[in-house]
């Protein structure tokens, strides 16, 4: 075998358990990569030792014939879920030093299917961002070269600022740059406004956010939990229905938790979509769209309609409220959420002659800008006399973004065809350093669908004209993740197989 | 509406978040940036619309009113910055 990092996870799955390869083997080859790519500073903390000793542990039980679905395969895990006696700052500074004494439930089931753990990922602070420069450990670079970069440009832009190389979106830009680097077979990542799916299409791989409640949010670390929707990121389609089968189920810990069975996801790719009613929606149709973004949406009806399914145009005309909807309710969430961290029970503790200056300084010194930004927004607009006019607001408009997709799978629509992202992947240093605004533009086309609850995926779908990676995004009816996974399959073979960049990083 | 550098002090103290005098003209222009996105939704029609309390409909699950864990002082405070016996230790908040 060449190198066993170039197999996807049903590959090495299946090499694993036809005894072509052993986890052991597996893992040190991923550990070795990690090592080799330690300047686009996707892993913020490694974790050889557990990893090798979960792979023999993993062979061990491949020997006996007792192998779970995830047998001896090495994953990574965004810094967020919280993994016990191991670093779990969802990269804020504020968390300095914790590790936890309980595990998540979603890498809990990871363990029990016999997942090997490669270490924590970087992340934006607390998932508040959309190309992980705010995080505390500092940016990371996306694998994919800018173009018309050599390698050693880019090496020397690594070993510098980073500046003029890639982000590979956010928040879960360590995630994406892991599993598009082959530095992890998949990752564990979170959504809230489109954390999974922009940096899915930004490095050439596929993600998707789940149905809110089909997995269990105990033990990550919360952004805005009427929002937050633990997924994976994965290499392809495929890979995503294996891990999302594990990652996904009833926990009693969380009480907004779906409890009915997980089905088998994998079984819906390659699944017939003939005669599924696709929606095509007109208010996506953004004024000044990039032409290569809408000419790639186009293609992907063609390649639909050319797999039998019926498309039809529909009308959400409440999405342009979503994303400043978003950006009331989020902050309000967050700013409840993030005020455990006071200084007292875990994590920074800024000394203070009393208990009010204890709380401000250790916040202070503990938040980022982005972070303390959003805090500031949220407790704004919960506050007396401007409740009604913003959050209840917001609220009342969640439901009528919520209503509009009700009508139009009410009208017999199976899954809607959107673009992922307004462009193809930026600089890093480019975007937002003036205006915050202009970073949350990112999220138009996905955070719909976590205002709605609704699953989204978002496959690789081409190439731009300058070589980067393009992705499109699929949304469904609630729990119905297979149809997603049938339509994304077929995406993913009509756009033939998007080639990972090769290692110019070291 | 927007934010003024009084309004923006208030909000930092209720947020409990420390902040320097030359840092709230930065923050009154953020904010206003993101108060000035969120602007539009004040022409939205919400009437008769219920604001969404649930975004996939479900029953809050019940459970038996039992004690589920406990005598885990040491988990508990296994990552506070400055403890004493079983307690967490905090500046004197009472005179």
């Amino acid at each position: 075998m060449s190198d066993p990092t170039d197999l996807t996870l049903a590959e090495a799955r299946d090499a694993l358990a036809a005894g072509k390869l052993s986890s052991l083997e597996l893992t040190k080859a991923y550990l070795a990569a990690m090592e080799r790519a330690r300047a686009l500073n996707a892993y913020i903390a490694e974790t050889p030792d557990q990893a090798l000793a979960m792979a023999r542990a993993s062979d061990a039980r491949i020997a006996r014939g007792e192998a779970g679905p995830l047998e001896g395969l090495p994953i990574g895990v965004k810094d967020l879920y919280a993994t016990k006696g191991v670093h779990t700052q969802a990269c804020s500074h504020i968390l300095d030093g914790f590790r936890p004494t309980y595990e998540s439930t979603v890498t809990a089931q990871l363990w029990r299917d016999g997942a090997v753990m490669l270490g924590k990922l970087n992340m934006d602070e607390f998932a508040m961002g959309s190309s992980n420069e705010t995080s505390y450990y500092g940016p990371v670079a996306s694998p994919w070269l800018p173009p018309n970069w050599s390698a050693a440009q880019g090496r020397a832009a690594l070993a510098a600022d980073k500046r003029g190389l890639l982000v590979p979106g956010g928040s879960s830009g360590g995630s994406a740059s892991a599993v598009s680097a082959r530095l992890c077979l998949a990752a564990t990542a979170s959504d809230t406004g489109g954390s999974i799916r922009q940096p899915a299409a930004f490095t050439g791989i596929c993600g998707i956010k789940p149905t809110y409640g089909r997995c269990s949010r105990y033990g990550m670390v919360a952004f805005a939990s009427s929002l937050d929707q633990a997924g994976p990121l994965a290499r392809d389609v495929r890979d995503a229905a294996i891990m999302l089968r594990s990652m996904a189920g009833h926990d009693p810990k969380d009480s907004t938790c779906y409890d009915a069975p997980v089905p088998d996801y994998e079984a819906a790719i390659g699944r017939s979509v003939k005669g599924l009613k696709i929606g095509v929606p007109k208010e996506y149709r953004l004024d000044g769209m990039n032409a290569e973004i809408e000419k790639l949406w186009a293609q992907g009806v063609e390649w639909l309609r050319a797999a039998g399914a019926a498309i039809v145009d529909i009308s959400l005309p409440n999405t342009r409220h979503a994303l400043p909807a978003y950006y009331i309710v989020a902050p309000a969430e967050a700013s409840s959420n993030l005020a455990r961290y006071d200084g007292v029970r875990y994590g920074l503790r800024e000394p203070a002659e009393d208990i009010a200056a204890l709380y401000e300084k250790t916040r202070a010194a503990g938040f980022g800008p982005e972070v303390r930004r959003r805090v500031m927004i949220g407790t704004y607009v919960l506050s007396a006399g401007y409740y009604d006019a913003y959050y209840v607001r917001a609220q009342k408009i969640r439901t009528l973004i919520k209503r509009d997709f009700e009508t139009v799978f009410a009208d017999g629509v199976d899954a809607i065809l959107t673009p992922a992202t307004p462009s193809a992947a930026f600089g890093i240093g480019e975007k937002g350093s003036a205006d915050p605004v202009e970073m949350y533009l990112n999220d138009v086309f996905t955070v719909t669908v976590n205002m709605a609850g609704l699953p989204g995926l978002v496959a690789p779908a081409g190439l731009s004209a300058e070589g980067l990676p393009l992705g499109l995004q699929l949304i469904g009816r609630p729990f119905d993740e297979e149809t997603l996974f049938a339509l994304g399959a077929v995406m993913e073979q009509s756009a033939g197989r998007m080639a990972l960049p090769q290692p110019w990083w070291g | 509406m927007s934010v003024d550098q009084a309004i923006v002090r208030r909000i930092a103290q209720l947020a409990r978040i420390a902040v320097s005098d030359e840092e709230v003209p930065h923050l009154e222009g953020e904010l206003n940036a993101i108060l000035s996105f969120v602007e539009e939704l004040g022409a939205v029609d919400v009437t008769d619309v219920e604001p969404m309390t649930s975004v996939i409909p479900m029953k809050l699950p019940m459970r038996a009113d039992v004690v589920t864990d406990g005598e885990i002082e040491s988990l508990v405070l296994a990552n506070a910055p400055l403890t004493e016996d079983d307690f967490f230790l905090v500046p004197k908040v009472i005179e």
